[in-house]
């Protein structure tokens, strides 16, 4: 394919698009296909095929609409109408009411915080493209960057643009992501990989997820546009076996753009090849961290090693390697295509552009969304998240995942960005959010969160593989009402010593959780220890019980 | 032209040394006589930095860095001991203990295990984290050895040197985290792991008493390790 054909597929397509009259969407992402919207696109189709509407309606599958909550989504494109929890019942109703005033009782305004006041970069084209066909992504102007940077730009001005729009790793740490690139750049070796790290294990976070099931193809294209930056000719997706539906998605998208020949050798009559595999993980969670997921994809146990050498340098078979995660490379495309300067515009000083996040929780909007850098958590919460349900008091939000940790009420109008996290104990992580009202018991979220880091936990150096499972049975013997101070103490001394003598970011962040809680919300420790009594009412008192780790 | 760099010196708790450009700090502060404990490190077997009790302090570098697998650079300086080092090597020793069941009093290695040694020299009196007391077998299948779980520490001695040195890799570790045992074949019994070739050397490697010698009775099972550097010395000859 040449540039000329990738327009003239764009232009067919945007003329196809503008015979008909009404284009019907429905959101087909995990979370609406588990509450039946597969059933309610058949109703659909079949509905407006009875009713002879096939040529003026146009329905069609496309990725994540942004609020689960309200799944089954519908969005009439044209008309700026969305529909939620629609039941294929529902969808006579909505037929008939096309040509007149939307069904009320379904419709979820847009012109709602959680909507307007979203910025959308990495999911641009989510809610708007078919995932399962190329063309749609082409109409929408894929494959155009990678097409005009092969022909036009030399693999030293990829890097600086990445490097001018200040894009940082969007997988947890924030590490500069165009000076990862250039170190892959400078690296000595003729052979190079890409990898893209979709191995998404936070609990209560699906961004990567919504990406890989919403638009498949850009992060191909940007695995391709990192590939020309650096030296590589083949790249891995390494992506969990939990996410069958991306799996089945990014198998049909490497499929066409092969066949397009937007993959494979010579990619746009350029001398450029690169060449896309999956490789499925098999569920570790901390198979997320680089160098376990490296070992993970030569077949080897999924077990950190140390760093340096840095995969940069020393990755994948030995070879050079370029690491990045999913919404890293999602938001490529858009920064070669928009500009490193538009890309800067957008976000705070030190952290740049959009991130996307996962509310989920004790808020009311649970949800995907995409917010610029910046933007106060309770904006996210209480603007775009519509505030807490049931008329609840709002206690904590979580973010990072069990890497992070939990922030008051006190901090709520903190920007968010990369550095205000850290300062406040937690971390940006991958973008999971968790809310969580006055039912929550901050002592029991810290012993989930251990149990979580302690069943994870390699076992490969010690602080982690017994400080996390000592910590967790210190955690379980406080909520059981068994602990004394002393034990507190004892917990605050394995925090320290892990945190600072574990091998990988798995063991040095797993205190977090806990240290985050005592930070904030110690009055609740102390009532577990010296009243014998759980403020939430979540923790029962067993001061009989037997504590295993 | 400037000739590469080949000799450097460094700085070892406040003492000028002089090292090879490709030495570990480790390698550097045995030749000095400077003790930095270790465990899963030994002499002739890949370095994994795993114990973490060799992690020193490095000027310019905030986190702790392990001194059996970082390389020296010109003007470091390094501090083996300081009284925050002191407190994690004594935690994690402490934390092993208490992690499965480890009764010097009966043990068969009594005396001659690296674990205890550690304890000693770092001048632990108790362990201060409650002990876990898990419920682990032991594996007597083999005709001449046996594997007690209750003291195995999982510094994968036995696997690298099964691995890299013998080449059978018999050894290797099931599960993850707290749930981490070390097995042979397909966790097999050790009389049933056919790729074991009845060698030896992970029992001389072994740092306590979790692998030893059928017919030791308490404190009567010293290692011999003596053979793993002449080993590497003569591979090294050969290969040259």
């Amino acid at each position: 394919m040449t540039r000329e054909e990738l327009d003239v597929i764009a232009a067919k397509e945007q003329e196809a698009a503008a015979r008909v009259k009404r284009h019907i969407h429905v959101c087909v992402a995990a979370g609406c296909l588990s509450s039946q919207a597969d059933n309610v696109l058949t109703a659909l189709n079949s509905e407006i095929r009875s009713q002879g509407l096939e040529n003026e309606c146009a329905v069609k599958g496309v990725g994540c609409l942004g609020l689960c909550k309200a799944g089954p989504l519908i969005a009439l494109e044209n008309e700026n109408v969305m529909y939620g929890n629609v039941a294929p019942a529902d969808v006579p109703e909505i037929v008939k009411a096309l040509d007149g005033e939307p069904v009320e009782r379904l419709t979820i305004s847009p012109h709602q915080p959680f909507f307007e006041r979203q910025t959308k970069i990495a999911l641009e084209n989510s809610g708007h493209i078919d995932p399962e066909r190329i063309e749609d992504y082409i109409a929408a102007g894929g494959y155009s960057a990678l097409a005009d940077v092969l022909n036009e730009m030399s693999p030293s001005q990829v890097v600086e643009q990445i490097v001018k729009s200040g894009l940082r790793g969007r997988g947890g740490a924030g590490f500069s992501t165009g000076l990862k690139w250039s170190t892959v750049v400078k690296a000595v070796g003729d052979q190079k990989y890409v990898i893209c790290n979709a191995d998404e294990g936070d609990p209560g976070a699906f961004m990567d997820r919504s990406v890989l099931e919403s638009d498949p193809h850009r992060i191909l294209e940007g695995m391709a546009l990192a590939g020309y930056a650096v030296g590589a000719r083949q790249g891995y997706i390494y992506v969990r076996a939990e996410y069958p539906l991306a799996i089945k998605r990014l198998k049909t998208a490497i499929r066409q753009a092969e066949r397009a020949g937007a993959l494979g050798v010579k990619i746009f009559g350029s001398p450029f090849d690169f060449h896309i595999d999956l490789r499925i993980g098999a569920g570790a969670f901390v198979c997320g961290e680089e160098t376990a997921l490296i070992a993970s994809i030569e077949g080897g146990r999924g077990l950190p090693r140390l760093r340096p050498p840095y995969p940069a340098e020393y990755g994948l078979w030995g070879k050079p390697t370029l690491i990045n995660n999913v919404e890293t490379f999602a938001s490529v495309p858009t920064i070669l295509r928009r500009g490193s300067e538009w890309f800067a515009g957008i976000g705070t000083e030190k952290s740049k552009g959009a991130k996307v996040f996962a509310l989920a929780g004790a808020v009311n909007n649970t949800g995907l969304v995409e917010a610029p850098m910046g933007t106060t958590l309770r904006e996210m919460i209480f603007e775009i998240g519509g505030g807490i349900p049931n008329g609840k008091k709002f206690k904590a939000v979580q973010t990072g995942g069990p890497s992070g940790g939990c922030i008051p009420e006190q901090y709520l109008d903190t920007p968010v960005d990369y550095e205000t996290l850290n300062q406040l104990g937690s971390i940006m992580g991958s973008g999971g959010m968790i809310v969580m009202d006055e039912t929550s018991c901050m002592v029991d979220v810290a012993r989930y969160f251990m149990e979580f880091c302690m069943t994870e936990s390699c076992g490969k150096c010690i602080p982690c593989r017994v400080g996390v499972a000592q910590m967790h049975m210190l955690l379980t013997k406080i909520s059981q009402g068994q602990a004394t101070m002393d034990d507190l103490a004892l917990l605050e001394e394995l925090c320290d010593l892990v945190r600072h003598t574990s091998l990988c970011g798995l063991g040095q962040s797993a205190p977090n959780p806990a240290l985050s809680t005592l930070r904030y919300f110690r009055e609740e420790y102390l009532a577990h220890i010296l009243d014998k009594r759980c403020p939430a009412g979540v923790c029962e008192m067993q001061p009989e019980a037997e504590v295993y780790a | 032209m400037k000739a590469p760099l080949q000799v450097t010196v460094l700085q070892i708790d406040g003492r000028e040394i002089s090292a090879h450009a490709d030495q570990t700090i480790l390698q550097v502060a045995l030749e000095n006589n400077i003790w930095i404990p270790t465990l899963c490190h030994l002499e002739g077997l890949s370095d994994i930095g795993a114990c973490r009790l060799c992690l020193v302090e490095i000027q310019g570098i905030a986190k702790l860095q392990p001194a059996c697998a970082t390389r020296v650079r010109e003007g470091m300086q390094v501090v083996t001991r300081s009284a925050r080092l002191d407190k994690y090597r004594q935690s994690i020793i402490e934390l092993l203990f208490a992690e499965r069941n480890h009764i010097c009093s009966v043990c068969v290695v009594n005396g001659h295990c690296d674990l205890q040694y550690l304890a000693r020299k770092l001048g632990i009196e108790h362990v201060h984290f409650p002990y876990m007391y898990p419920n682990l077998p032991v594996d007597a299948s083999h005709e001449r050895f046996a594997l007690d779980q209750n003291r195995c520490i999982l510094c994968t001695r036995c696997v690298r040197v099964c691995s890299e040195v013998e080449g059978a890799h018999t050894w290797d570790i099931k599960g993850s985290g707290i749930q981490s045992r070390v097995i042979t074949d397909f966790d097999q019994p050790w009389g049933e792991a056919e790729s074991c070739t009845s060698c030896g050397k992970c029992v001389n490697v072994c740092p306590t008493g979790a692998l030893f010698q059928k017919g030791k009775s308490v404190a009567e099972m010293a290692k011999q390790r003596g053979f793993l550097p002449y080993l590497t010395m003569m591979r090294e000859e050969e290969t040259k």
